[in-house]
């Protein structure tokens, strides 16, 4: 899976609170959260975000709380993949589960409105702006297969059950 | 190879005997979803394909978040999970009984040494009694729905080891965010959090669970409080950790040099000793939350304003953990005592700590609050500030109309 989109840049700790705040989680328009995402962080990131466009932020993106519609509202503004340092667990989880990828890089020179090249299934990151290449963290392979089935929806439908070797990482 | 109390846990609910580091697939013994994140959890299950859930006596839905409703469109989230209740045979927790978390413990839903699974970053409150549970999404609740099993990878543990004497004033509120601020805001992130020692021993069940509650603040799966000491109405068996268990950091912690502690705005991490933020003017106070909304935590509030009145300028919200808390404060005069003080009762919910709904507030002011979270933006305005304390650290905000330590109210200094 290979995807094209420009950077929007973003530092250490983005909360889910500031991915979309409480008061806007209650509905199943996922369009209503899309109009909110990150609007207590760059209230002008919901006008400008194009498809495709990725988040790249640095550590722990996603901390605090298990809502699920914060991965959701950053994938239905069109929001192609997120990149950073480290993800808060549950964060990176959920966005696994709904389709999101998630890229984990220790190390990167990129700056707002760079062209990036990801490729989801190796994690390597290539920034079109520079020429450099970065490697990013290996998913275990039940996140993988789940991914690759564009999410836990898809996964459970189709084998009904999670399918993992023991002990595999 | 010795095995911390998380690894016992996981393999109890798992073919194999596991150590940190290894996926395995888990028998979950009990779920749980609110009104946040159940309406997406009961979506993903139907497009799963679900029809049935895997068994219905081990999953309860509770309208928290948003109770009562404060409009139309929530009005019909909640009509959603009562009618999916209905249909599938489900435990439903309706309009002001209680929060989630709260709930799942009062009503014996999580246990010790069982495996739970909430659909609420919080859901590691359980740890208070042993439990290994944990915060998961709408979707990875709604497989555990049609599976009965999830995946997991095994945590290493950080050991905690609390001993010696509080402080005068000094509750497992200031000790946690002590922690937080020692460990920082990713801190535990995918490990477990095991907390022992004499004063865990000797803590109550209330302050036990706003320990566990609050190891989500460092990014930790779980948090378990050894259960030595722990009064439950039912028998169980005590999980302890191997002499050889392995953790991957031992934290000693010497409670006697620990004041009240406060998180200034805008994380939970900003951890310092209340003497550094006194006199700081605050316009609400809130005590509340599955952090500290028991009845431990009401009466911590009432000792400080009884028979005085909060402050004019402050506005003291009190939203009681759940029902039960609510009629035990009734019964005891501890209602009577807060409401003379100048305080109004909200009924139990989450709607203030997450910004909902009640008790918004406005641009420029500042919260003294006994939540959890003082992310930019949590109680509903991003103009505001949240500093996150104990209850007895937000009564005596509310008497003072300003950030004083409760120390100098309780030794009758001031």
């Amino acid at each position: 899976m290979k995807l094209i989109g420009r950077a929007h840049v973003y530092g250490d700790n983005i909360d889910t609170d500031r991915i979309i705040p409480g008061k806007y989680t209650k509905t199943l328009d996922l369009q209503q959260l899309a109009n909110h995402v990150l609007e207590d962080l760059d209230p002008e990131f919901h006008k400008v975000v194009q498809n495709g466009d990725i988040i790249v932020a640095g550590d722990n993106f996603g901390c605090g709380s298990s809502r699920e519609q914060a991965p959701l509202a950053i994938k239905t503004a069109g929001v192609s993949a997120v990149i950073a340092h480290s993800f808060a667990r549950i964060f990176f989880r959920n966005a696994i589960n709904i389709g999101l990828p998630v890229i984990e890089l220790k190390n990167y020179n990129i700056q707002k409105g760079d062209a990036l090249e990801i490729n989801v299934t190796s994690g390597t990151v290539l920034n079109q702006a520079n020429g450099e290449q970065y490697e990013g963290t290996k998913m275990p392979d039940v996140m993988v297969q789940i991914l690759n089935e564009g999410g836990l929806v898809n996964y459970l439908k189709k084998n009904q059950s999670y399918k993992l070797d023991a002990g595999k990482l | 190879m010795g095995q911390t109390i998380i690894e016992k846990i996981i393999s109890n609910h798992s073919d194999t005997k596991v150590h940190s580091g290894e996926l395995t697939i888990v028998d979950v013994d009990f779920v749980m979803a609110t009104d946040t994140t159940a309406p997406l959890t009961i979506k993903a299950f139907q497009n799963m394909g679900g029809t049935k859930i895997w068994d219905s006596s081990k999953m309860a839905l509770i309208i928290d978040h948003a109770s009562p409703a404060p409009n139309q469109q929530i009005a019909s989230l909640h009509d959603l999970m009562r009618e999916f209740a209905a249909e599938q045979n489900i435990k439903l927790y309706d309009v002001g009984e209680g929060i989630c978390h709260q709930l799942m413990i009062e009503d014996g839903h999580a246990k010790p040494g069982q495996l739970v699974l909430g659909a609420d970053s919080h859901t590691c409150t359980y740890g208070a009694i042993g439990t290994f549970a944990t915060g998961v999404g709408s979707t990875d609740l709604a497989g555990v729905m049609l599976t009965g099993s999830t995946w997991v990878k095994v945590p290493t543990t950080i050991k905690v080891s609390l001993n010696g004497t509080l402080q005068l004033g000094v509750t497992a509120k200031d000790l946690i965010l002590y922690l937080a601020g020692q460990l920082g805001i990713q801190g535990a992130t995918y490990e477990a959090i095991e907390f022992t020692g004499n004063v865990v021993e000797e803590m109550t069940l209330d302050s036990r669970m706003t320990l566990a509650n609050m190891v989500i603040e460092m990014g930790a799966k779980a948090g378990l409080v050894d259960t030595r000491g722990l009064q439950l109405p039912y028998e169980y068996e005590q999980i302890e950790a191997d002499p050889d268990a392995v953790y991957s950091r031992v934290i000693d912690i010497d409670v006697s040099k620990i004041g009240p502690q406060v998180a200034v705005p805008h994380s939970p991490d900003n951890v310092m000793d209340i003497s550094e933020v006194e006199e700081v003017e605050i316009q609400q106070a809130f005590i509340g939350s599955c952090t500290n909304g028991r009845l431990e935590d009401l009466h911590e509030a009432a000792n400080i304003l009884k028979g005085k009145k909060v402050h004019p300028k402050v506005r003291l919200i009190i939203a009681p953990a759940s029902r039960q808390v609510f009629q035990d404060a009734l019964a005891d005069g501890t209602v009577e005592v807060l409401s003379a003080a100048g305080a109004t009762f909200l009924p139990s919910g989450c709607g203030p700590c997450v910004g909902t709904h009640q008790g918004i507030p406005g641009n420029g002011e500042n919260v003294a609050s006994s939540t959890n979270r003082n992310f930019q933006g949590r109680m509903g305005n991003r103009n505001s500030n949240v500093y996150l304390g104990s209850p007895a650290f937000v009564a005596a905000a509310a008497l003072r109309g300003k950030i004083t330590n409760p120390q100098a109210i309780k030794g009758g200094t001031l």
